[in-house]
């Protein structure tokens, strides 16, 4: 149970499946795979709605809104959720039945939240704001506002559960969770560099989410009984705080899951070691508490907040981009130069997640001060910088495992990286950029039409996510093609390079 | 140079720093592998300046931007300003007020009928100037000096159902003794 990071094998021998493992494991990897695909027509959509090349009315296109939201941020949830079973699982005694019962849940969740938007049309974003979930103007009725909510609950329920069974086995194997994260660590002592990167990312992953995952539950529930006993009101600033933490939390969580994938998987291509050192451990620790108390960034235009929370919401933003800066990108950096690294795609995968989550939160950052923000705030400024690190950040950390998954049954996935990684790249910095630029000229983000002087701008943002989607059905197609179709080619006798 | 245009130059600044250490680290990755042990003592020790100089940047960045407090304080009532009490609907505002003095501060309550909504004003060159968020049982104060006579758009910045895009209004500004032309 004990940390091998062996910098050279490139498939080890305590990473192969079970037939069952297998199962749920193909499982995830494919109901993302095809979700995302769909989440990102749908936005394709939107943006070519808003470019006027779409006729769309504006109760489908809060629809499809409200379902990209909710469908993207899950299945990002979701797909990391895959990243961190896979490797915490060579460390920690885990339950299949709790991953698998985490798919179930997550997809009984999914269906309820499909079926109140598009049979219930609800159409309140994926944030449901208080009380627009139960102030639609007719559009959408109470219980379809319900259902959407029930289905978040039951998602977070099968979260929960595979963080249990996580603590659980962080627990049982290094003693409790402060030593998980390497706190006992922290002011001296001889650091084990064999305590793999995968279980502090973990400790801090179950720590943090298990909380903001209950706070949701908590504004979820209170939002439920206001649904049906409206007497009973809720207070607008407490539940965008509670929200907020949840929104915040969730969406960073599943980085700090995916990032597993660049910690284990950088290594085997580069034939240098990626071990724990203390700064690895403070900036861990850091993260731990910074990603709980700098929600308060989402709210830096509540002018009726404390204002020493604005404050913290600032300088905590600041703070949070050092991990992420000084170990983690600088870390791959390190790790990657002069090191002879085979370019395979999972390299390639990582290098670039390293480069989207450092470059994302540049604009983000900078969004998080409260000057900033004042002109910025809701602008398509924000999906600018969210969608960098996640669709050039997390997704290819997950990408890269899926790859490495296809690598370990079939021959390589280098040539299916060279066609599809410059597409995605480039599609996606169109993307991205052309949110960023919007935002620039003050276009809002969520309007369902646009004044003629953004259009330019959501014309680009549609070439670009095109030229994503254009990628993304190529690797989906290989994926899929790889683990439904070829034989296992026995991962423990791969050597790497 | 509009807040704007200073905030796009510094993104794009910071994105270009990132991708160039990128590319130059992805230039030098071939070739002989040198010793890790090497490589990292001498990064490591790059690295304990940068980290200093991003302390040293931050602190600078937070003490210039928080002075003066960029949100108003919301007890202490502004003596002199003109009030625009501010009520967001499902899906048009309310304005008290439709036209204010340059040159002289302008403070605005605003507040919901419903449900969350974004106070937004929109420059004469359709850039957003200030914005605050209006709040069902709440009241935030926006205080703001317009420099600029001409006439400015409200729009709404927080999501809040079908016509969410519709959501417009507008005010102007007119021209005191003082205020640019």
């Amino acid at each position: 149970m004990n940390a091998v990071n062996t910098a050279s094998v490139v498939h080890p021998a305590n990473e192969s499946l079970t037939g069952a493992e297998r199962v749920v494991l193909n499982l995830y990897i494919i109901s993302a795979l095809l979700v995302f695909v769909v989440m990102m027509l749908i936005g394709l959509i939107m943006r070519m709605a808003q470019g006027t090349w779409l006729n769309v009315p504006p109760n489908i296109f809060y629809e499809l809104m409200t379902a990209h939201g909710a469908g993207m941020v899950g299945t990002m949830g979701l797909a990391s959720c895959a990243v961190m079973w896979f490797f915490l699982r060579k460390y920690v005694r885990l339950h299949l039945a709790m991953f698998a019962a985490n798919y179930v849940l997550f997809m009984l969740g999914a269906l309820a939240i499909l079926a109140a938007v598009f049979i219930g049309g609800y159409a309140g974003a994926w944030t449901f704001l208080y009380p627009l979930p139960v102030h639609s103007m007719g559009q959408w009725s109470v219980n379809a506002a319900a259902l959407f909510m029930i289905g978040y609950l039951l998602i977070g329920v099968g979260f929960l559960l595979f963080y249990l069974d996580a603590m659980l086995g962080i627990v049982r194997t290094y003693g409790n969770l402060a030593r998980g994260l390497g706190l006992n660590r922290l002011f001296g002592g001889e650091i084990d560099k064999t305590h793999p990167p995968a279980v502090v990312a973990s400790t801090m992953v179950v720590i943090v989410n298990s909380l903001g995952i209950l706070g949701g539950a908590i504004v979820l529930v209170m939002s439920l009984i206001n649904a049906y006993v409206p007497s009973l009101t809720l207070d607008a600033l407490l539940t965008k705080n509670l929200i907020y933490f949840f929104g915040h939390v969730f969406i960073n969580a599943t980085i700090y899951m995916a990032v597993i994938a660049v910690y284990e998987l950088l290594p085997r291509f580069s034939g240098r070691a990626w071990g724990v050192s203390r700064p690895f451990l403070w900036a861990w620790a850091a993260s731990t508490v910074m990603v709980l108390i700098v929600y308060p960034h989402h709210l830096l235009m509540d002018n009726v907040m404390p204002h020493w929370m604005l404050v913290m919401g600032q300088i905590i933003s600041y703070t949070s981009g050092l991990p992420v800066f000084v170990v983690t990108a600088y870390g791959a950096l390190t790790n990657v130069y002069r090191s002879g690294i085979r370019w395979s795609l999972p390299a390639r995968l990582v290098v670039l997640s390293m480069f989207g989550w450092a470059a994302g939160i540049v604009p983000a950052i900078i969004d998080g001060t409260i000057s900033a923000n004042l002109v910025m705030h809701n602008t398509q400024w924000v999906p600018g910088h969210f969608h960098f690190y996640l669709l050039l950040g997390v997704l290819p950390m997950v990408l890269a495992l899926m790859f490495h998954l296809v690598d370990a049954r079939k021959v390589s996935s280098d040539g299916v990286g060279r066609a599809g990684l410059p597409v995605y790249l480039i599609g996606g910095l169109i993307f991205v950029g052309a949110f960023l630029a919007a935002g620039h000229v003050s276009a809002p983000r969520r309007f369902a039409a646009h004044l003629p002087q953004w259009v330019p701008y959501d014309r680009a943002g549609s070439i670009g996510a095109a030229l994503v989607i254009l990628a993304m059905l190529l690797f989906t197609g290989y994926i899929l093609g790889g683990l439904l179709g070829a034989s296992d080619n026995a991962p423990a006798a791969d050597a790497a390079r | 140079m509009t807040p704007q245009d200073r905030i796009w130059l510094i993104t794009l600044l910071g994105i270009a720093l990132v991708a160039l250490v990128f590319i130059y680290v992805i230039a030098r990755s071939g070739g002989v592998p040198a010793a890790a042990g090497e490589v990292q003592t001498r990064a490591y020790a790059i690295r304990r300046w940068w980290f200093i100089a991003l302390l040293v940047l931050g602190v600078g960045v937070t003490w210039a931007t928080l002075r003066p407090f960029p949100v108003a304080d919301q007890r202490q009532l502004l003596p002199g300003a003109q009030i625009v009490d501010v009520v967001a609907h499902q899906w048009f505002w309310e304005l008290s007020r439709t036209q204010v003095n340059a040159g002289q501060p302008v403070e605005f309550r605003v507040t919901s009928a419903d449900v969350n909504h974004g106070f937004a004003i929109y420059g004469p060159d359709d850039r957003i100037v200030v914005q605050t968020q209006a709040m069902p049982a709440f009241t935030n104060r926006l205080v703001h000096t317009f420099r600029r006579p001409g006439f400015y758009r409200v729009l709404c910045l927080e999501y809040c159902g079908l016509a969410h895009h519709g959501m417009a209004n507008q005010f102007e500004v007119v021209a005191t003794t003082g205020a640019k032309p």
